[in-house]
């Protein structure tokens, strides 16, 4: 299965990068630990995000849509990296996250979220919804 | 639980005991001892080296004891124990030992040409994959004894081969690799096979030989061949869910809906293609199956197909690795480039090879190209032909309806 898996943001990490020893130490660790990844072939892709502050929302209510600035308020809700892994269950990347070294200064979380298959869809689409989703993927490929 | 660990555990033990079995003994006895020991003082930082030294103080137990017993019954005095001591110091040097290579040890060893191919891939399976005897029973579609016996049989073929455990040099390296390589498509294929409807556990083997291919290619980064397996496993997964109809019939790859391939295995197997072709490797068979994947995965439509390029890579592939079967495709692949006379002019070179005789997609081929030639009453009789060849009901209902078409 297929799973992404959510560093949570922290006041530290919405404050930026700060280039101190213990972040020299964090990116070594977290390099070993990618290493891990790859050697243990459950890596499918990862990557960090800047602080909420370089973000935007947009919100949606009817018609009107409304662009929000960052930073945004609920700091341990968002999102601060991410990795895409493929593993067998979600016991395997639950273990593999507990391995992880802690991303953060301090306390912090990371959520493991399983993606949908195909097949969760197949009732959801329409011939039509289908033939966009299938015009979108084409154009995707292209790019 | 311990997924992670377990097969470079026992790799590190087999190293030591020079024994599989044994090493898989050893390593289960240390991950209960885990178990016991880290709720309680919490993951050590190094937890594979934490499992390999419980082993090792297994192991030395056990060979005290059978050190003891044997002297019991011979009661001889000083020599042994002399002896004993300097086996127990070895012992302990090989644990000590900074242990790099041993997963890649272990899978050479769990490919080794002492084995039949099918012992190759349940140990394999069993092993570096850490599948139970009934999950490898049910993928394979065999049962459990059978598969528990197979096993066995492989651990006790392994150790009177007496071997060392050790990666494979120089030109014994590239026989030996081409032996892995081919367990883990034939684990893919076997995954590939499953049709919809049937146990999850068969199509999970196509992950599971991804997995195995992306762990070798982490291991040996710069051998071309394994990243064209890697290449190839995973642009063919990236059309699992593309490949049937709900009604689990197969669907074309030039039916298929492309908006299901996957992007992420696509790209991925793009990459791992390009550093294979960096490598000096584009000419190596599974780097060449896997262009010609390519060439399918970069078609945004099935028109877009190259098929120029796809003639091109058959016949360099014809050469690399003959056979009929690479020649039907061959075929094929020209009669869509360059027309259904060029194909059919080249299907009856080889109609004739004894290893095609009951081949289905021969006459099925050759049904095609006539119906695409505008000769229609020949191609009939050529899709009844493949018809009452089909082991498939099917692909059989398929085929007459194409002959009926006629």
């Amino acid at each position: 299965m297929r799973v992404m898996v959510f560093v949570k943001a922290t006041e530290d990490s919405e404050a930026g990068l700060t280039i101190d020893a213990e972040t020299t130490a964090m990116f070594e660790a977290m390099g070993r630990f990618n290493e891990e990844l790859i050697k243990a072939g459950i890596m499918m892709d990862g990557d960090g995000l800047r602080p909420s502050s370089d973000g935007k929302r947009v919100a949606f209510d009817g018609a009107s849509r409304t662009v929000i600035d960052g930073p945004f308020a609920e700091t341990r809700e968002l999102v601060a990296g991410y990795w895409i892994w493929q593993v067998k269950d979600m016991a395997e990347a639950v273990e593999w996250v507990k391995r992880c070294p802690n991303p953060m200064k301090g306390p912090s979380e990371i959520e493991i979220r399983p993606f949908y298959e195909m097949a969760d869809f197949e009732a959801a689409l329409s011939p039509t919804a289908e033939a966009i989703h299938s015009r979108n993927a084409e154009a995707m490929a292209k790019s | 639980m311990f997924r992670i660990e377990r097969a470079r555990l026992i790799a590190g033990l087999a190293r030591v005991v020079r024994d599989v079995g044994q090493a898989e003994e050893l390593a289960q006895d240390a991950l209960v001892s885990a178990l016991a020991d880290w709720p309680r003082s919490g993951i050590p930082t190094n937890p594979l080296a934490w499992l390999l030294a419980a082993g090792k103080r297994r192991a030395i137990d056990g060979f005290r004891r059978k050190e003891m017993l044997a002297r019991k019954h011979a009661e001889i005095g000083r020599d042994l124990e002399d002896e004993r001591d300097t086996q127990v110091e070895d012992l302990e040097a090989a644990m000590d030992d900074d242990i790099g290579d041993e997963l890649l040890g272990l899978i050479f060893a769990a490919c080794h040409p002492v084995l039949s191919a099918e012992q190759r891939a349940a140990l394999t399976l069993r092993l570096i994959g850490g599948l139970s005897t009934e999950e490898i029973a049910r993928a394979f579609l065999t049962s459990e004894p059978t598969v528990a016996q197979r096993i066995v049989r492989a651990k006790k073929a392994l150790a009177n081969a007496g071997l060392d455990f050790e990666v494979p040099r120089g030109a014994e390296l590239q026989a030996r690799l081409a032996s892995v390589l081919a367990v883990i498509y034939l684990i893919f294929n076997e995954g590939y096979s499953a049709t919809a409807g049937e146990d999850l556990i068969r199509p999970a083997l196509c992950a599971e030989a991804q997995r195995l291919g992306r762990i070798l290619a982490g291991l040996m980064p710069d051998e071309p061949e394994v990243l064209g397996l890697l290449a190839l496993m995973e642009i063919q997964a990236s059309r699992l869910n593309a490949r049937t109809a709900p009604d689990g019939s197969p669907i074309l790859l030039t039916d298929q809906n492309r908006a299901r391939w996957d992007q992420l295995l696509i790209r991925r197997g793009l990459a791992a293609l390009q550093r294979a072709e960096a490598l000096g490797g584009a000419n190596g068979p599974y780097a060449l199956q896997a262009a010609l994947a390519a060439c399918h995965a970069r078609a945004r439509t099935a028109e877009d197909t190259d098929w120029p390029r796809i003639a091109g890579l058959y016949d360099t592939l014809a050469g690399v690795m003959p056979s009929p079967v690479v020649e039907l495709n061959r075929a094929v692949a020209h009669s869509m480039a360059f027309g259904p006379e060029t194909g059919l002019a080249m299907v009856e070179a080889i109609a004739e090879a004894p290893a095609l005789r009951s081949y289905a997609p021969l006459p099925a081929v050759r049904g095609d190209m006539l119906f695409r030639a505008g000769r229609p009453e020949e191609a009939r009789g050529y899709f009844e032909a493949a018809a009452s060849l089909s082991q498939n009901a099917r692909e059989r209902e398929f085929l007459l309806g194409r002959a009926a078409a006629c």
